[in-house]
This record gives structure tokens, C-alpha cells and sequence, in this order.
């Protein structure tokens, strides 16, 4: 009965949920912590980005640019005119939300490769503006954040941050899977199959796009203030457009058009790095390594690939 | 309210009327300003040789191209320059030729999508998933599960659209076209790549529709489809009305002969079939004739 409203795929979360839960477990140090943060926070922008690369088909090089515009939004509003942080994070979503949908209505009428084009070139404008700005971002050498206060309470300490990250990261899976299976969700699937066959069936595909756009926007701009709050420092390298391929390809490494499957993917190229430094100077040739053998034998990635093989086409069908 | 009750009693109101319709590419006319009206409740055809614009001027009907002159007319709308999902949400409905189906979802989304012009809600009842918007769900499930039934694909319910066979496909778009609850259904080649039997399960579902008080357009190049089931055919050639009527007028239309067969063919007829007996040229009209029958 609760299952029902609740959510079309319950035991997706219920899992989800568990692994949340049962962390802490394995997590023996500070060090461990801050990586499952960091997984979190990126898994929340790629569940995002997954909505407009995976379901939608719409490629974006450009959303460290969101990422970093909620980062800087928050940091600049708390720091340099102490707003409380929760409001900061809210007036720079806002604001992102508003910017995607300025610049997502002319560029998402490019389709491919100049789309490709036009999101990177956004993102590029933004790190610059970050980088050159110094007066209000501190330039190259970035600035410093002020902890995240919820309720008038200081947001401190490893475990707290991972809880705030943990019950946010299941909120975005839950919003995501309940508009992937809405009839916005079908529209969106459908659009990035056949446009013409979506339109056809009354579809207004360039205002779906925006709109999903505008979604995947705010999930990074949201994971981004918070990144800011936690690291408590930020740099332009956040919004660089290295993070934006980084973003793109946890979502495809993971499983494009999988919600779990950009959780996964955000897990794994996050914590690869940290796991592969034992090969010293040889980690770039093997994380490189890895991730085009994943490519060749899991061309629809992690998550879908798996799913075909363990449980066929009825396994394929839930994972999403 | 008048003008419902002069409409009811009016002899012959149009569904869909085009007036001057043109379309240009490059110069080349692809239809050339085409005027007419589509009835409803009828089985419209539109047939032609190949290039003679049917394509086109189906796009230019469901708002794909833009017309370079003319208006169209959905009863008293004018969609001129409207966006294909505009012409949607008229109630104008498609399948396509070569296939157009939703391969990333299973049989019974593609035809839920075709519901979207009446299930579409806010961003945030989505993302929420509100008690109504789960029953909404389940009464979609259930009307495109019907509709699959009555297209004839009760035995592809839960399949994903890319284990279908060509033939289910082409039922499917029909389906999800028939979802929308359009005014008027337009059909882009239904039978093409079918084999004889599919071919006569499509014309017996066109029947069936027809039947119902579907209005349906069919642009089709299997004639014996076409005689089959239109009430009405038009006849184009290089993007302009070459003849308009019922089936069996068409047929005799000695310049509808001419277009298909060539003049020559259409002279041999015209004169009579004991000239046919003769010469290679009536030898040639003889063996393409049947298709027209």
C-alpha cells in the first residue's frame, strides 16, 4: 500500500538505502568518509545528468559549469555577504535553473555534435568568469567557504555530512525514477529515440528538452553548493571542462539511461582513482586501461551490462 | 451550438481541407498549390507514381514542413506553419513509413506516449509521483494494453519494442497513433514490406477503423489495398491533382492509366483491349495492368 505511493520501484531504493546504511560499517577512518561523500555528491549530478544524456539523448560538455556556478553561487553569497548558507544554496539554484533555461532554449535546438559543441563552449565561459573574476571568486587560487549551517545548527563532522549526502543522494534517485516512469519521462525516452515520431504524437520535443535540462542543471548546481559548504574551499578547477567530461563520463561508464547505473558509475570513477594509487606512477595507464576493456565488454556500461547477464531481459528492464 | 446543428445538417462538411498547398525545394515543386477536402468518417486515399509528392504532402499535413504557399484547414483551424506536436494536438495522427518507433521502451510505452496529449501533468506531480498520477498511470496502462488488443497485438504486451517483428511493428505505430484519439488518422504506406497475408490483415483493421467512424488517410502504393477500402481516392502527379473521385472512377481515369502505364499504354486502352492483343507496347500494359486491379 505505502510501496504504491511511495515509488514504482521500491526495492530499487530499499537497496540503495541498505548500502547507505550499512557504510558506515566499512568506513574505518575520516579518509573513507570523505570519499563516500565525494561519491555522493557526484552521484547526485550524474543521476541529473543521466535525465538529459541517458533518457533524453541530449549531450551536455558544460554542466561543471552548473556544478560550479552553485558552488561559487554559495560560496560568494555566504561568504562575502553572510547570507545563511541554506539561503544561498536556494538563490543560487534558483539562479542556475534560470540561466539553464536561458541557454538551454537557443543551444537545445542544436542536435549531436554542435550541441556537444555549444554546452562545452558555455562551460568554458563560465570557468574563465570564475577564473578571472578575482574580486568576487579569488581568481586561480579560489576562495574559502563557510561551513553549512541547517536550522542554525553548524553542519560539521564526517558522519553528519554523510547522512545530509546520503538521505539527498536517495531523494535525487527517487525524483529521478519517478520521472523517468510519469508521462514526461515516456516523452523524454521518446524524444531521444524518434523526435519526429514524439512530436507527432504531441510532444513539444524543444520545450521537454529545456525542461530537462533545466532538472539535470539544478541536481548539479544543488550537489555543487554543498561541495562548496563541505570541502569548505573552491577553486575554478571544479568547474573546469575536465569535470564536465569527468561528469559525462561516469554517467556512460555507468550506464547511460540507468538511474542506479550513474550512482554506480559516480562510485566507481570516484573512488578508482584513490584505489589505483598503489601503481604509483603507472595509475593514469591503468585507470585508462580499465576503463576501455569496460567500454569494449560492457558497451551499454556497468550497470545495464551486468543486468543483461545476470537476470536477461527482465533484470535489463528493472535496473533502469 | 448554431453552427453544430448547421454542420449536422450541411450535406458534405469537411474534416481537413487544404487550399493552394505548395511545397518547394530548391525550386522543385513537390506539391504544387493542391486544394482539397477530406470528409469524415471516410477512407481517404492518396495515391500517385513514384515522386509524385504523397510523401510530402503528408508531411506538409501532420506540420513537418512548412508549406511555401496555402493554407490547411482542420474544420475551422488554420494550422498553416503550426509545429507537428500543434497539428498532434489537433487531432491530426501518423504513422510513417519507415518505421518510427519508440525502440528504447516496450510495446505498451510506445503506445502510453501516444496517450501524452491527455496524461501530460506538471514537473512537480512527476518528480513526486502524486496518489492521481499513479491511478492516472494505471488507467493509461490499461486503455494502450486495449488498444494493443484491438490492433491485433495481444501477444506482444509486455515485449520490448525491439524483439517485435516488422509486421507487430507497423501494428504497433497504429496503436500508439490511434492513442493520441485522433480526428483523423493518416496511415504512410501501411502495407509496405508486408507479405500478402500481413498485407490483408492491415486492410481488414483499415476496415475495421473505417467501420468505428475513424476518418483515415492512406497513402499507399499496393493498389489492391487501396481499391479495397477507400471511399475516396485522389490521384497525384508531379505534386498536382491529377484526378479525384471514388475508387472505381479513378480506375477508369484514362489519365490516372496514363500516369501509372505511360501514353501508350493509355491509347491501347483507350481504343480498346483488341489493339492490346497485338504489339509489345499493349504486351507491356497487360502485365502491369493487374496491379492496377
Amino acid at each position: 500500500m505505502i510501496a504504491r505511493f511511495v515509488s514504482p520501484r521500491i526495492e530499487g531504493l530499499a537497496a540503495l538505502l541498505a548500502v547507505i546504511a550499512a557504510l558506515p560499517l566499512a568506513l574505518s577512518n575520516n579518509y573513507f568518509y570523505e570519499v563516500a561523500i565525494l561519491v555522493g555528491l557526484n552521484a547526485i549530478v550524474c543521476v541529473g545528468l543521466n535525465l538529459l544524456i541517458g533518457y533524453a539523448g541530449q549531450i551536455s560538455l558544460g554542466h561543471a559549469g552548473f556544478f560550479g556556478l552553485g558552488a561559487y553561487g554559495s560560496a560568494i553569497l555566504s561568504a562575502r555577504f553572510d547570507w545563511p548558507p541554506l539561503a544561498a544554496l536556494a538563490a543560487a539554484t534558483v539562479a542556475v535553473a534560470l540561466l539553464a533555461y536561458l541557454i538551454g532554449r537557443p543551444i537545445l535546438r542544436l542536435r549531436g555534435h554542435y550541441l556537444a559543441m555549444a554546452t562545452l563552449g558555455m562551460g568554458v565561459i563560465v570557468s574563465i568568469v570564475a577564473a578571472t573574476e578575482d574580486r568576487w571568486t579569488g581568481g586561480p587560487d579560489g576562495m574559502s567557504v563557510p561551513p553549512f549551517k541547517l536550522f542554525g545548527a553548524t553542519l560539521s563532522g564526517e558522519g553528519a555530512w554523510y547522512c545530509v549526502v546520503g538521505a539527498l543522494l536517495v531523494a535525487a534517485v527517487w525524483l529521478s525514477l519517478n520521472l523517468i516512469e510519469s508521462p514526461t519521462g515516456r516523452a523524454l525516452r521518446a524524444l531521444s529515440s524518434s523526435e519526429v515520431a514524439a512530436e507527432v504524437s504531441g510532444i513539444d520535443s524543444a520545450r521537454q528538452k529545456v525542461l530537462v535540462f533545466v532538472i539535470s542543471a539544478v541536481f548539479a548546481s544543488v550537489a555543487g553548493s554543498l561541495t562548496a559548504h563541505y570541502s569548505g574551499f573552491i577553486t575554478p578547477s571544479k568547474l573546469s571542462f575536465f569535470h564536465s567530461i569527468e561528469l559525462v563520463t561516469m554517467v556512460v561508464f555507468g550506464g547511460m539511461a540507468s538511474t542506479y547505473g550513474a550512482v554506480v558509475g559516480a562510485a566507481v570513477l570516484t573512488t578508482l582513482p584513490q584505489l589505483l594509487t598503489v601503481f604509483k606512477d603507472y595509475e593514469m595507464v591503468v585507470f585508462g586501461a580499465i576503463m576501455m576493456g569496460t567500454m569494449i565488454f560492457m558497451p551499454k556500461g556497468l550497470v545495464p551490462s551486468i543486468g543483461t547477464w545476470v537476470g536477461g531481459s527482465r533484470a535489463r528492464k528493472d535496473l533502469r | 451550438m448554431g453552427r453544430r446543428v448547421a454542420r449536422a445538417e450541411g450535406p458534405a462538411v469537411s474534416l481537413l481541407r487544404t487550399e493552394g498547398l505548395s511545397k518547394e525545394f530548391g525550386g522543385v515543386c513537390a506539391v504544387d498549390s493542391l486544394s482539397f477536402a477530406i470528409s469524415p468518417g471516410r477512407v481517404y486515399s492518396i495515391i500517385g507514381p513514384n515522386g509524385a509528392g504523397k510523401t510530402t504532402l503528408l508531411n506538409l499535413l501532420t506540420g513537418i514542413y512548412a508549406p511555401s504557399g496555402g493554407r490547411i484547414f482542420l474544420e475551422d483551424a488554420d494550422l498553416t506553419g503550426r509545429a507537428p506536436h500543434e497539428f498532434a494536438q489537433a487531432g491530426v495522427a501518423r504513422t510513417f513509413q519507415n518505421l518510427q518507433v519508440f525502440f528504447n521502451m516496450t510495446a505498451l510505452e510506445n503506445v502510453m506516449v501516444g496517450r501524452y496529449r491527455r496524461e501530460r501533468c506538471s514537473l512537480a506531480t512527476a518528480l513526486l509521483r502524486t496518489p492521481a498520477l499513479a491511478r492516472a498511470e494505471r488507467a493509461c496502462r490499461e486503455e494502450a494494453a486495449e488498444l494493443m488488443r484491438f490492433v491485433g497485438l495481444a501477444e506482444w504486451l509486455d515485449a520490448r519494442a525491439e524483439a517485435m517483428p516488422y509486421g507487430a511493428l507497423k501494428r504497433l505505430e497504429i496503436a500508439r497513433a490511434l492513442a493520441t484519439q485522433p480526428r483523423m488518422l493518416l496511415l504512410d504506406e501501411p502495407a509496405a514490406g508486408l507479405n500478402s497475408a500481413e498485407m490483408r490483415g492491415i486492410g481488414e483493421l483499415i476496415g475495421l477503423l473505417a467501420s468505428r467512424g475513424h476518418t483515415v488517410v492512406l497513402v499507399e502504393h499496393n493498389m489492391r489495398l487501396v481499391m479495397g477500402v477507400s471511399d475516396h481516392v485522389l490521384v497525384l502527379d508531379y505534386g498536382r491533382k491529377l484526378a479525384e473521385g471514388t475508387a472505381e472512377e479513378v480506375r477508369r481515369d484514362p489519365r490516372v492509366v496514363e500516369a501509372y502505364l505511360g501514353s501508350a499504354a493509355a491509347s491501347d486502352r483507350s481504343v480498346g483491349s483488341a489493339a492490346a492483343s497485338g504489339g509489345s507496347v499493349g504486351g507491356t500494359a497487360e502485365s502491369v495492368a493487374p496491379t492496377l486491379h
